[in-house]
């Protein structure tokens, strides 16, 4: 247990392991430890973003899922309008027309109807006045009688 | 060792293979206890000097390697181990020590790792490198201690080195004037100057006596801690060595009773000079006088 110079070679030996430790161990260790760390809160922080931009894109996908059923209600809504309206119309369209045929129908009628009379009333003038000569048993001047068998005419 | 008695072997482990200027003035290894005494300062410990030397070899190049091969990215098993310590270390310098220094957390990686390992030395049973160095040399009653940090002159030699660090950081930082006004003018000031000049000496007393006691009781209370604990190995080597069986069985538990309790010492004692050194080197930083 005697203090000697191995004292001094311990200390030097100390300093230059220090040193050697200084130099050569300590700086690329803690250089990778810094630089792990600081990828890691990279890491970490990237997530965060991206489970915020997820979060973000979520939303707008259901904004506009939202809208878009709103949008088909709408147009469904609207296609359904339209074809009341359509119906409405065609029905309203068809009535008028079918009004129009039958007072054209009716009107055709009333004028077929009066030529009809025409002619027969023009057919019994001549039957009367030929029934009239046959009466008579002389022909009556046709000119001279004409407006008379017109007037009787009619007033069949 | 069965020829010696029990103080004889104990005496024969603590005694240090000492190199120095033998008494007929010729350099070699001392035999004999008195032999290495009489050699006086200009002698070494050679197998203190080689087991230390050694041991910080393995501690810097085992860390060298994983320094050489380290990568932010997936470390591998030795990386791995290697930064838990560095970290470690890192963490402790970082909350005690808060000026900037370059120098200060691989002194304290270096401390931490070299110490521990020099005491880890002396959970190897206390005769396999002895004998094995014996039969080696062929020369049977070699003295040859393993643990560095039995030997005041290692730890000495280490607390000495850490002193002068405190010394040379309080005057780089302080200058030569405000080293000195910490050492005179503290604890004791007063406003009247020739009160001031009376008490210098005493303040002087004081605070030398603060500034010595730092190496001293940081090599000693590893010194002691560390002889103490091989002390209690060799004793219970003996009791090996009394060819009863009863004795044995018991050394044996006593042993790896021991050696459990010393793996908590060994760790203790190399923390606490490291995390002393990092203390000390604060205060020697700090400019609060």
């Amino acid at each position: 247990m005697n203090i000697n110079a191995t004292l001094i070679g311990q200390a030097v030996a100390f300093f230059v392991f220090v040193l050697f430790c200084m130099k050569f161990v300590w700086p690329p260790v803690i250089t990778a430890l810094r630089e792990r760390q600081k990828k890691i809160a990279d890491g970490l922080d990237a997530a965060n973003r991206a489970a915020r931009d997820l979060e973000l894109a979520q939303e707008k996908v259901g904004q506009q899922l939202r809208e878009a059923k709103t949008q088909a209600a709408e147009i469904v809504e609207q296609a359904k309008k339209r074809a009341t309206q359509i119906v409405d119309e065609a029905r309203d369209q068809a009535r008028t027309e079918g009004e129009r045929l039958k007072a054209q129908a009716q009107a055709e009628i009333e004028q077929e109807l009066n030529s009809v009379k025409d002619a027969l009333r023009a057919q019994l003038g001549a039957l009367a006045v030929t029934g009239a000569e046959k009466i008579l048993g002389a022909s009556i001047d046709q000119n001279a009688h004409a407006e008379l068998v017109n007037k009787l005419a009619a007033e069949i | 060792m069965a020829e010696q008695t029990a103080s004889g072997y104990i005496q024969h482990h603590l005694q240090n293979l000492t190199y120095g200027q033998l008494p007929n003035g010729d350099w070699g290894f001392a035999h004999t206890a008195a032999e290495a005494k009489a050699m006086g300062f200009w002698a070494f410990h050679v197998d203190t000097l080689g087991w230390s030397l050694a041991l910080g070899l393995i501690f810097i190049l085992l860390f060298r390697m994983a320094a050489k091969r380290a990568t932010s990215g997936q470390p591998g098993a030795l990386q791995n181990f290697v930064e838990v310590v560095v970290e470690f270390v890192d963490g402790s310098v970082k909350d005690t020590f808060h000026a900037r220094n370059p120098l200060i957390a691989p002194l304290a990686l270096t401390i931490f790792v070299w110490i521990f390992l020099m005491n880890l030395m002396d959970l190897v049973p206390v005769d396999f490198l002895p004998m094995l160095a014996a039969k080696l040399t062929g020369d049977p009653h070699l003295f040859f201690r393993v643990v560095p940090s039995t030997d005041p002159n290692a730890t000495l030699g280490l607390a000495f080195s850490v002193f002068a660090l405190i010394v040379f950081y309080s005057i780089k930082v302080k200058g030569i004037g405000g080293f000195l006004a910490e050492l005179t003018l503290h604890p004791f000031s007063s406003k009247n100057i020739a009160l001031q000049i009376l008490l210098i000496p005493v303040n002087f007393l004081l605070e030398f006596v603060t500034l010595v006691a730092k190496p001293i009781s940081l090599a000693l209370r590893l010194f002691g801690n560390m002889y103490a604990g091989e002390l209690i190995f060799i004793l219970i080597a003996v009791m090996f060595g009394s060819g009863m069986f009863l004795l044995s069985t018991l050394g044996v538990a006593l042993n790896w009773a021991w050696a459990v309790f010393h793996i908590l010492i060994i760790t203790l004692q190399a923390f606490i000079f490291m995390m002393l050194t990092i203390v000390y080197l604060a205060m020697a930083h700090e400019d609060n006088h």
